[in-house]
């Protein structure tokens, strides 16, 4: 993952950050996140992220779950290993629906599990730096990336002057690397890609 | 923000409901003459009898307990404190306020069929054929005219005098403002009628009721599923006509307060008690289908291999499949028109699942003509119409002092 440069800013209250967050779009700065520490209504309208697709991901793997039990039942009790259970017909739906229907939950919620923490890069050993540690306590960090054209020192004071606090301009590695946290302080990769 | 309080009746909506009660009445009465008027003491005759009962006793049933089913919703969410729905419970309480009506046009076709002197839908009734048959004679402290008439009239006069004051309670306080201490009782005070309102509610349409009104008609047959299954059918059914109306209310201007949030949340029901219903209508069959019993599987006879084949996968198809697929997205239930055609398919598709309930048993070989009982269905939503729209213009649309009303405006799913 390359090293970018980005504006970081800290937001003490959300009536200061969404106003913050509608103007630094207008002005047509790129935000490239905004930090909390817990789930705030409506911020993924106001930063203007699309709605997630991890839902069009459920669906598929709930129907290969309905498909994986319906086809393996199907295999086995018509033409693998034919038995005969109560004088039923071999092929005989009612009787799989449960095991379809558990197996639909099972592939659609492990499926979405492991896809959640594939998007939010979560996993064990992995290392994900932090713009400001505040945001995982009581501030929103709202940081601004930059690239070669970027007037460093303008958006400082744009992000000073809708109410942030604390500005600092920081190099990041934006993506995950392998590692732990607490006793690697090393990046992985420390070509940088915007020049300072 | 202005907010239009008081609902006005436009007139179009009127001409429809007296035009649609004009088609119930009509139907009604083609249906007595060609059926209901057969006169005589035999077999024939009393069979052409039921028929034209049959339809009444679907059509009262259904749509009684789907106005009951708001009066359900406001108790349900009042109960896990909800704030969400305080936007458009109104609504719900006009709808509720058509079960007085429904139950009284419900307990007269229900004593008719008790006491009218025909044993073709229930069985039981026939005191001389009771004597000689050990299953309903076993049944027949339950099964009795007796516990029959009195649970009913328990049933209706409490779901009418507990409705009417989860109403007046949200009514007393619309021209004053509470203060904290009062507000606090208000809500709990409001939280014990739900309770009581809903410990009835478990006890009747949950439990005996439909035992009662509807399985009684296979008199020998019965499934304890059965209860919890139509009132899944009712409930689903119930909140669509809360949406049908939300929608038309929003179309019309009233309801500010009341947004695509709301929607979603109504759609959200739908989309899962559809779900619920299947998983009970599939509990109740598949424990039968499984075990294979005789005196069981007799109730899905003529459901699934006989006449009403069709209308038993129509029954899934409307009531499963589709609502499944078609809800299943996050803008088909933010959108008005998806929602609304959802809504009128379920309130029909659990028309059906009722009609399927009550039609193999007076008429095991053939399904009826139903074009007479669609009439007087088509009769009784207008009758609902009329006297919800009535219930609309008595009481401001939307109950402004509510300690739970803010909850509702910055509502966000």
């Amino acid at each position: 993952m390359p090293i970018k440069k980005f504006v970081v800013g800290n937001f003490y209250d959300e009536q200061v950050l969404f106003p913050a967050i509608k103007n630094v779009r207008k002005t047509g700065y790129k935000i490239h996140d905004v930090y909390t520490p817990f789930p705030i209504h409506g911020l993924d309208t106001a930063m203007g992220l699309r709605d997630t697709s991890l839902h069009t991901a459920g669906f598929i793997y709930g129907i290969t779950g309905t498909a994986t039990a319906f086809s393996f039942i199907t295999w086995v009790f018509t033409s693998d290993w034919p038995m005969n259970i109560g004088g039923k017909p071999f092929f005989s739906l009612p009787a799989w629906i449960p095991i379809m229907f558990e197996l639909t939950v099972l592939f659609a919620a492990v499926g979405m599990v492991l896809t959640f923490c594939y998007l939010c890069q979560l996993a064990p050993f992995v290392k994900k730096d932090h713009f400001n540690l505040r945001s995982t306590d009581d501030t929103f960090t709202m940081a601004i990336e930059l690239n070669e054209r970027s007037n460093e020192q303008e958006i400082v004071s744009y992000l000073q002057s809708v109410g942030a606090q604390d500005v600092s301009v920081q190099l990041k590695e934006t993506g995950w690397w392998l590692g732990r946290y607490d006793k690697e302080q090393k990046l992985y990769n420390h070509q940088v890609e915007v020049a300072g | 923000m202005a907010i239009r309080e008081q609902y006005v009746i436009p007139k179009k909506y009127n001409t429809l409901s007296i035009i649609l009660m004009a088609v119930g009445i009509l139907s009604l009465v083609l249906l007595y003459i060609t059926h209901g008027a057969a006169s005589g003491n035999t077999e024939e005759a009393s069979h052409e009898r039921a028929r034209f009962w049959a339809s009444l006793l679907t059509n009262s049933v259904y749509f009684l307990l789907v106005v009951n089913a708001a009066m359900f919703f406001i108790c349900a969410t009042t109960l896990a404190w909800g704030g969400w729905q305080m936007s458009f419970r109104r609504v719900s309480e006009a709808i509720s306020a058509c079960v007085p009506v429904m139950a009284v046009i419900a307990f007269i076709v229900l004593m008719a069929l008790v006491f009218g002197g025909d044993h073709t839908l229930y069985h039981w009734t026939d005191d001389e054929h009771v004597k000689h048959d050990a299953a309903l004679l076993h049944k027949s402290g339950f099964l009795s005219k007796t516990f029959f008439t009195v649970w009913t009239v328990i049933t209706l006069v409490g779901w009418i005098l507990l409705g009417k004051k989860v109403r007046s309670h949200s009514r007393r306080i619309d021209d004053k403002p509470l203060a904290l201490p009062e507000a606090k009782k208000y809500i709990w005070n409001g939280t014990v009628w739900s309770a009581a309102y809903l410990a009835l509610f478990g006890l009747t349409v949950m439990s005996t009721i439909p035992w009662l009104w509807l399985m009684s008609l296979d008199a020998h047959w019965y499934s304890t599923m059965f209860s919890w299954y139509t009132f899944a059918s009712s409930f689903v059914a119930g909140v669509a006509l809360i949406t049908l109306f939300v929608v038309f209310l929003k179309n019309n201007n009233y309801l500010e307060f009341t947004t695509r949030e709301h929607l979603h949340d109504l759609g959200k029901f739908q989309f899962a008690f559809s779900i619920f219903w299947t998983y009970l209508w599939y509990s109740q069959f598949m424990l039968i289908w499984y075990a294979n019993i005789p005196e069981e599987t007799v109730y899905f006879e003529p459901r699934l291999q006989g006449a009403y084949r069709g209308l038993f996968f129509l029954n899934l198809i409307i009531n499963f499949l589709a609502p499944l697929l078609l809800l299943m997205r996050r803008g088909s239930k933010r959108n008005y028109g998806t929602i609304t055609m959802l809504s009128v398919m379920i309130l029909f598709g659990h028309w059906i699942d009722f009609y399927q309930m009550v039609f193999p048993s007076i008429s095991p070989d053939h399904v009826p003509n139903m074009l007479f009982d669609f009439g007087i269905a088509l009769g009784f939503v207008g009758l609902i119409m009329f006297v919800t729209a009535r219930s609309l213009t008595k009481a401001p649309l939307i109950a402004k002092n509510h300690p739970f009303l803010k909850e509702s405006i910055v509502h966000h799913t």
